[in-house]
């Protein structure tokens, strides 16, 4: 059938399954924005108030479904609004197609009206991207895309579609959807090895990253862990693959870990490394880290095999076929001696639980932890950057994959608003977005786009007028001194601003308040805020000190001035 | 002399692909020493062959990073006992009465080419492993290089294995557009 290149996208588009796009128009893209409304009732297209949001809604619908997501933005500055959210994706593996459009072929070069050289800008942070220069590649473009993104380790693409390319007419003939190749399977040797490692180890823990939670190997995590009567721990991007609540569950490790979890990995003699990159967040100070420990690291990008820390068994494939394999071979032990000195770490840290949870102010935990009770098992639960971030991953009881959807790789602030957003609508679910007032100042004006199609997301605003995140490092290593990250000059009332879009709001200023008032908020079918004002000089703890190892992680603040 | 590797890949012969490849070593801090790219005796395919400054771990790093890049097709270290290679300079000396004959024996010693002469100045070929013309730059360096340029090394395995064994890249593509 001949029809127009916008066409061509668009018909392409829904033959790969998609139903949902999110973008902003522009000059460049007029003609793909018309292609859009005439399929207007077979494909969903969402209008955010900036180009950023729509990129980081791709996102966090792509991460709470495990779907390619898809934006859609014009040239110029449309295109390099997308950066920063097409760089948080990358950063995080996340499968996500961003089309934009480009001024006409005759005109590239020439410096023209919103003219930029958009696959130059995003060559470091995409898998790949293109320019198309034929018509008659577009559909094939868009498809090999889709596969890019989807193969492997996932990752952005970009597609950038002159708007000559847009209007020219050409056959189109519908093609199935595209499947990712297939991955690489562990040899049997490297099984071997890995079953033999564990045989001999005597203090296994196994550590997860984002790459289990998108080789849905949960069940696996839990079957290995429970026959070789190894922990579990977890970096920022694998919360939420085991359940919180799970006996062999430690927490988070690394600078703003659980205790348990990094002092258990401190003194394991193995770690099995699932899907994680030994990120410097994760690892402290990479010369200290693990220094009694054995590495297996299992994961689908062969890059990442001593990439950040030296390995004695990488494993490059399918995590969930070698992880099956590995399972097989292994006879069911006990570890007693190590499991009774991780019951020694786990009560350890809950006794800096209970001094967080018994503390009689609205402190994060108590707000955290009265929201969570609203919370089904698979609501999506979304942060944006900073302290507020931190408690999240520290309290907040997950008991479901891709459940947690946070910007760990690149930290992006401003990332919360546009993800619960696409999180939400992917899912269908009331979504909760817990933000800070730093982070949510960056982004707050797609509350337009949250009143418009009436996204059922609950917005937690942790409000302390301060950058916390960085003030806490001033106050600990940079002699209190406070260089801009004191917000107490602004006035601004988040309760008025989200009124002012549309969207009812609460506040809750003390302990006292928080039952009732979230009570009121939580009753809300639609969007709602609730800005929460909590003290400044909340910290968050534990931490590691920066080029410290896991051992010398902080847990109170006194301690560590004493 | 600083530790370093040489590699060489097969590449889409398409826009951009060189800044792809290029783009990667800066990003990930890689330190290229040289680097040559050209056709191939498939119009499909591009090859550029790399000399890289590092130690094993960027050695690893550095070819598995390439063969991540959707455009790069193959990717194999050339190790200098199996391979053959070769780099081209011409150099620009000062043609002085006084050290003509010394570099006129260089060049005879060295088995290089003076390609130009003028009263001045005098052009010198030279073809060998970059070790080769190291030497040779060294040895003339006090009569005054002028300005030279280097093409870069280009290699291939020796015997019977070379790069694209497993592809046969135009067929893919072909496949591909169907």
């Amino acid at each position: 059938m001949l029809m127009t290149g916008a066409d061509i996208v668009v018909e392409t588009l829904i033959e790969q399954g998609v139903k949902t796009v999110f973008g902003y128009p522009g000059g460049q893209v007029i003609d793909l924005y018309d292609a859009l409304f005439k399929a207007r009732h077979r494909l969903n297209h969402v209008l955010s108030s900036h180009e950023q949001h729509a990129a980081h809604a791709a996102d966090g619908y792509a991460r709470a479904t495990g779907e390619t997501g898809v934006v859609i933005a014009t040239s110029g500055p449309g295109a390099t609004n997308l950066v920063t959210g097409i760089a948080t994706a990358y950063l995080d593996s996340v499968p996500m197609v961003a089309i934009t459009g480009n001024v006409g072929r005759s005109l590239i070069g020439r410096d023209s009206f919103q003219e930029c050289d958009i696959t130059g800008i995003t060559l470091p942070i995409t898998k790949h991207n293109f320019m198309v220069q034929d018509v008659a590649d577009l559909a094939n473009t868009i498809r090999e895309a889709f596969k890019i993104a989807r193969s492997g380790r996932p990752g952005p693409v970009l597609v950038d579609i002159p708007k000559d390319i847009q209007a020219a007419i050409h056959e189109f003939e519908p093609f199935e959807q595209v499947t990712p190749e297939e991955n690489d399977l562990a040899e049997d040797e490297e099984i071997l090895s890995a079953v033999q490692m564990i045989e001999e180890s005597k203090r296994p823990y196994i550590y997860m990253g984002g790459g289990a939670l998108r080789a849905n190997v949960e069940n696996e995590i839990i079957e290995l862990a429970d026959c070789i009567d190894a922990p579990i721990g977890t970096t920022l991007m694998g919360i939420s693959v085991v359940p919180c609540d799970h006996p062999r569950y430690l927490g988070m490790e690394g600078m703003h870990g659980h205790f348990a979890s990094s002092r258990a990995q401190h003194d394991a003699d193995l770690i099995i490394c699932l899907g994680a990159r030994f990120s410097d967040r994760a690892t402290g100070n990479v010369a200290k880290y693990a220094p009694k420990a054995k590495i297996i690291h299992i994961d689908i990008d062969a890059a990442e095999l001593n990439k950040n820390v030296n390995v004695e068994l990488g494993i490059a494939g399918d995590m969930k076929d070698a992880l099956r394999r590995i399972i097989d071979q292994l006879e069911t032990v006990e570890r007693p001696a190590w499991q009774k000195r991780i019951a020694e770490f786990k009560a350890m840290q809950q006794a800096q639980f209970e001094r967080v949870e018994n503390q009689k102010e609205l402190t994060p935990f108590a707000l955290i932890n009265e929201i969570s009770k609203y919370a089904d098992p698979s609501t999506p639960i979304v942060t944006d950057v900073g302290q507020h971030q931190m408690w999240v991953a520290q309290y907040f009881p997950f008991k479901m994959p891709r459940t947690f959807i946070t910007s760990g790789g690149l930290g992006t602030m401003g990332f919360g608003l546009g993800a619960a957003i696409g999180a939400s609508l992917g899912t269908g679910k009331r979504t909760i977005l817990f933000t800070g007032d730093g982070s949510f100042g960056m982004n707050l004006n797609d509350l337009a786009t949250v009143f418009a199609n009436q996204v059922p997301v609950v917005i937690v605003v942790l409000n302390n007028r301060v950058l916390g995140m960085v003030r806490q490092w001033q106050t600990l290593f940079y002699d209190a001194h406070y260089s801009h990250t004191n917000l107490d000059a602004r006035q601004s009332d988040f309760v008025k601003i989200a009124e002012a879009f549309g969207i009812p709001a609460f506040r809750i200023s003390s302990l006292e308040e928080l039952p009732e008032t979230a009570a009121k908020a939580m009753a809300k079918s639609g969007p709602v805020l609730i800005e929460a004002e909590i003290g400044r000089n909340e910290f968050v703890l534990p931490m590691l000190p920066p080029g410290g190892s896991m051992d010398q992680i902080i847990t109170d603040i006194e301690e560590q001035e004493a | 002399m600083m530790e370093h590797f040489e590699i060489a890949c097969l590449v889409r012969n398409s826009a951009g692909v060189l800044t792809r490849v290029s783009s990667m070593f800066t990003r990930r801090g890689f330190n290229i020493n040289s680097l040559a790219v050209g056709p191939t005796e498939d119009p499909a395919l591009s090859r550029i062959t790399i000399s890289v400054n590092g130690d094993e771990n960027i050695r690893s790093q550095c070819i598995k990073q390439l063969r991540k890049l959707y455009d790069v097709k193959d990717v194999k270290e050339m190790i200098s006992e199996e391979r053959v290679g070769r780099e081209l300079a011409l150099i620009k000396l000062k043609n002085l009465p006084e050290t003509r004959s010394d570099i006129v024996s260089a060049v005879d010693i060295f088995r290089c080419k003076i390609i130009d002469f003028s009263p001045s100045t005098l052009c010198v070929e030279i073809t060998g492993e970059p070790s080769k013309i190291n030497a040779f730059i060294t040895v003339v360096e006090p009569y005054g290089i002028l300005e030279m340029c280097r093409s870069g090394l280009v290699a291939l395995q020796r015997g019977c294995s070379y790069l694209n064994e497993d592809i046969d890249f135009r067929t893919a593509n072909n496949e591909a557009r169907q």
